[in-house]
Formats: structure tokens, sequence, C-alpha cells
């Protein structure tokens, strides 16, 4: 089934639901399309059971889908995008969305894309951290919030940024036990961002209060230290932590753990633009690479426009915003909506949205790419978790001679693997980074299709050899 | 919950025991098998979700290290949590569960040769 649309919106989390619903009132025809089930992203993921009386935890991400349900634009759940296509005959553009659902593949076809795919969690890797009972901070937030399951009965919360109080206060609200909190930020880091944090009264308020709760449960809190390795034989048995200075490790410290969530801040998923031959600047307060952007959310594609997390890490709050903000520039350039409208709107916004994401900054800030952590991970440390990729094998490919991401996946398989080098990324960057080879220089890793795992029997369907052409055999 | 219960729990189940009793026994169970085995389930789980809850700790072997791997990043991404259900591969971490579903390990052995599609 292919269909035509104004814009096509990729992602319906906090940006792309509010994008959705704005370009639908402004008179585009719009379809949203996401992967999940239900639309809300991963901040508001839809609980697996209905609460009746409603869940504090979701109230946000409800209302979110009954608005978005409430609006005209077309909603494609549970489809993913594996294919974007764009051709243009110097005027306009046309994007040719591939997606593959439960009913097989479907296209869409719109003259403008908004891109608001989110963000990914940002990995560290540590010796021993592919045992199973090892999960991500967002991982562990999805697992309660959405299947009401803990992660171990005994866990230990580690890494840096935001979610590490929220997975410890999740876990002890739901009865769990939570073996130590340990942050690689010494607590200064966050004193300084406080400033900033204060724009959200109520969010600064929430995270106090899960302190306090921390604190009154005895859990052991280590601040400056950061997981060393993790042990256990088939699966999580013990976390090493030792403290960060410069000067060397102190002794290590073993905790007892059946399991550990661990996540080092999100950054910006940027496949999608990367595909498309967007411009990209490596910014580490927004996340890492983003798209570069103009004030109107344009990308360096025209036709092609950034919302949410996914082109620069904002915060939710902010999400709304340029969400609606991509929505009326994609009107405006389409020739929907008039200049002085646009104008209007577009200066509201502003003010809004630097308002909103000043919060958002302060934890994207806190939860910036830190490569010096792979620094002294040991050779035998497993970095490309699909190809099993050692530190040590990505260290000999660098010394001799891969000078850039790519080079480094030719020569390793290292990001070859079905994640896409989502999650060895930022790790493989970052003992490039160590070797002493700038960012810029390292690069991404090129995008190709599929942009998910893909089989070929969906791609192939049914057919029948006749229904292939043959030509006729030459004259022999 | 008082710590001896949690202590208790833990060798059980992780499954998060719910305040509201009500909504607890609302939520319906079912079972599927994973590698035959049979496993208990709730409305609304994923695959990943149940298989977690019931303790399964290795859904599926690296393939060069040969090592055990479950969920990770639980958001479809890592792909980590693959399961093959009813010949069809899929992230168990969100794909629905459903009752009687026929959900198998995996894994691709590489050795000196070329091995695929063992399972365990």
């Amino acid at each position: 089934m292919a269909s035509s649309f104004d814009v096509a919106i990729l992602g319906a989390g906090p940006a792309g639901a509010e994008a959705a619903g704005v370009a639908a009132q402004l008179g585009l025809s719009t379809v949203v399309i996401d992967e999940a089930s239900a639309a809300g992203g991963q901040v508001y993921r839809a609980p697996a059971a209905r609460v009746p009386e409603g869940d504090a935890h979701h109230a946000e991400g409800d209302a979110l889908r009954a608005k978005l349900a409430q609006s005209a634009a077309v909603f494609r759940a549970g489809e993913r995008v594996w294919n974007i296509a764009r051709t243009s005959d110097g005027v306009g553009a046309l994007y040719d969305v591939a997606t593959i659902g439960a009913r097989g593949l479907e296209t869409a076809q719109a003259r403008s894309l908004i891109v608001a795919t989110g963000a990914t969690e940002r990995f560290y890797p540590r010796p021993g951290w592919t045992l199973p009972g090892v999960i991500g901070l967002a991982a562990a937030t999805i697992l309660l919030k959405s299947s009401k399951v803990l992660p171990g009965s005994r866990v230990v919360v580690a890494g840096a940024g935001p979610l590490l109080s929220l997975v410890a206060h999740l876990i002890i609200e739901a009865g769990g036990q939570v073996a130590a909190l340990v942050d690689v930020s010494p607590l200064h880091e966050w004193i300084r961002l406080s400033p900033r944090m204060a724009a959200r009264p109520d969010l600064l308020a929430r995270g106090m209060a899960w302190q306090f709760e921390i604190a009154r449960h005895r859990v052991p809190v280590y601040r400056g230290y950061d997981v060393t390795r993790v042990l256990g034989a088939n699966s999580v048995e013990a976390v090493e932590i030792a403290r960060l200075d410069k000067e060397g490790r102190h002794r290590p410290l073993m905790l007892e753990a059946d399991a550990l969530c661990l996540g080092y801040g999100l950054t910006p998923a940027t496949e999608v633009y990367r595909l498309l031959g967007a411009r990209h600047a490596y910014i580490p307060e927004r996340g890492g690479w983003i798209p570069e952007l103009d004030d109107a959310q344009r990308t360096s594609v025209p036709f092609l426009y950034g919302a949410g997390d996914g082109a620069g890490l904002l915060g939710a709050a902010a999400a709304p915003l340029t969400g609606t903000a991509a929505a009326l520039t994609a009107a405006a350039d389409l020739g929907a909506l008039e200049d002085h409208r646009y104008r209007e709107k577009a200066n509201e916004l502003r003010g809004r949205l630097a308002k909103a994401s000043r919060f958002g900054t302060a934890m994207a800030s806190i939860a910036r790419p830190r490569p010096a952590l792979v620094k002294h991970i040991d050779d035998s440390t497993i970095v490309c978790r699909c190809e099993d990729i050692t530190a040590g094998e990505i260290r000999r490919a660098v010394n001799e001679g891969a000078e850039n991401i790519n080079a480094l996946k030719f020569a390793t398989r290292c990001g070859m693997g079905p994640c896409g080098g989502r999650v060895c990324g930022e790790a493989a960057a970052s003992l490039m980074q160590c070797h002493g080879i700038d960012r810029t220089r390292i690069g991404q890793f090129t995008a190709r299709p599929p942009l998910r795992p893909i089989s070929l029997g969906d791609v192939t369907r049914n057919f029948e050899y006749s229904d292939i052409p043959l030509p006729e055999p030459a004259p022999a | 919950m008082d710590k001896s219960s949690v202590g208790n729990r833990g060798c059980h189940s992780l499954r998060v025991v719910d305040e509201h009793p009500q909504t607890a026994s609302a939520r319906g169970t079912f079972s599927f098998t994973f590698n035959g085995q049979s496993v208990n389930a709730m409305d609304g789980d994923t695959i990943g979700a149940a298989l977690w809850a019931s303790g399964c700790k290795a859904f599926r072997l690296s393939p060069r290290s040969g090592t055990p791997r479950a969920v990770f990043c639980a958001m479809g991404v890592c792909q980590e949590c693959v399961v093959r259900v009813n010949g069809k591969v899929c992230t168990s971490c969100n794909t629905p569960a459903a009752p009687g579903m026929d959900v198998r390990s995996f894994t691709l052995f590489q050795t000196d040769g070329i091995k695929y599609g063992l399972e365990f």
C-alpha cells in the first residue's frame, strides 16, 4: 500500500506526535510512522498492561496518545522504516519511505520529511559487560515502567546522567533492592548545574526527593566512581567499581549483585540524516554528532527537518516545541503557510524553546560523551557486541593505520553487525580518540539500508519464477 | 515492602508485586514455550520481559565467542535479545508474547568452518 502525503514524520514520541498534530492542523496531509505499537517514544512508552485508575508515570504519555488520535494525522504504528529514497526535480522533493510491519512491506511518499527518531543510550564497555543481567539505564526504565519487571533482585545502578536517579527510584518504588548507585560525576558537577536545573523547579524538586529516598533506603552512593569489571560465570554475580582520578585508580571495591543497570547518557540517533546525506557537526553538549540545523529546524537537505532529541539533546520538554517548529517550517516551505503567519508563530516559539531547553541542556551536559572512560579498558574487553570485536583488535587496527571509523569498520567488522554500529559506535570512536585522532576526522559510520534488520523473505515476499521477465536468449 | 519479602521474591520472580490487587488479578496469565520449555507470561508482556521475569539468563549465544546474551537495550536497537518466533527472527524486547508461541534461540556459531543456524 503506497500513499502520498505532504509531510511524513518518523517517530511518534514527544516531538513527532506534536509535529503531526501541528502539520495536520495547518491542512497538510500527514503521516507519522513509529515502530512501536503505540505513540509516546521511549520517554512516554505505553505500559504493557492497563492500570485502570491511571498511573502518574503514564499521564503525559496518555495525553500525547489521545491528542494524536484526535488529530487528522494518519498514524502508522508497528512499522519499521528500513529505507528512504529521496528524489528531487530541483524545486521540490519526494521521499519514498519503505517500512515493514504486520501487513508486510508498505511505502509512504511525502513531499517533506520530519525526522523525530530520538536518542539512544551511550555505552562504554567494561570487561564482562556482555553478561546477561547487564542492561542499559533506559532499558531499566522500560522494563520497570512498561513491563513491571525488575532488572534483578540486587541491582547496581551505574554510569552517568539523570537516568541514574530515576532508575534507582523506580527500583526502590517497585520494592527492589539497589545495591549501590555509582555515578562518574562528583557532586560538584551536579551542583554547578543547579542554576540551569532551577529552570524547572518541579523536576529539580523531584530529583531532590529521589536523593532523599535513596538515602532513606540506605543505598550506598559512590560519586566519582565507575564500573571497572562485571563478574559472573554465565550472568552477573558481582560488579567491581573504583574511584576515578587522574593519578590512577584507588583500590577497587566489589559489590555483590545479580544485575547491573549501566549507561552514560543519551546520544542522538542520526542514521536517517546520514542516510539522506545531511551535514553533521560534532557537538558534545548536544549529545555528540547531530545534524546541522538552521534556526527553523531545516537540515542541509531541502525539505528534510529535524526535531526532538534526535536532532540534538534538548530534553523532553523542548521536544514538542522543536516538533512544532519543524512542522511550521515544513508548511511554510511547502507554501501552505503565509510568511507573516509563519513568522508570528515561529517567534512565539523561540522564547518558549529557549526556556524549555535550559533544564534539558543541563542534563545533556552531565550526560555528555566521556571518551576517556575507555582509555584503560583491557584489550580483551568486547567493544562490538554483535561481532565480538575486542578493544585490542580495534587498537591494533588504529595502530596499523585506520584513521576514521569506516576504515576501522572495514578492518575489524566493528559496526557491521545487526545493530548497525548503534551500540559500539561511541566506544569505537572513543578508542580512536584516545589514540589522538580528532572526532571530526573519525566521523560516523556510513548509513546504508536496511536501517533495521529485515528478512529477505520480507523484501521479496511471494513470487513465482514465471513473474520474472526473461529476455529471449541471443541466437546461437 | 520490607527487606525480607524482597529477598524471598528475588529468588522466585522479578515481577513487581502490584500494590493494587484488583489490577494485579485483572492481568491475565498464559504460557508459551522457549526452546520447548514452558514459560509463564502475563497479558501485555513482551517475549523478552516474560523470559527475563522467569529468570531466563541466556536467550542466545554470541556468534564469535559463544557467550550468553539476553536483553540489553530493551528498545529494539542492540539486537542482543533476538529470538526466532514461529520461524521468524525478531527482537524479543519489543515483540508481544502470545499464548502457545513457539520461541527458539537464534544462535550462529562461527568456528573454523562456518555453521549456521544451530539452535540450542
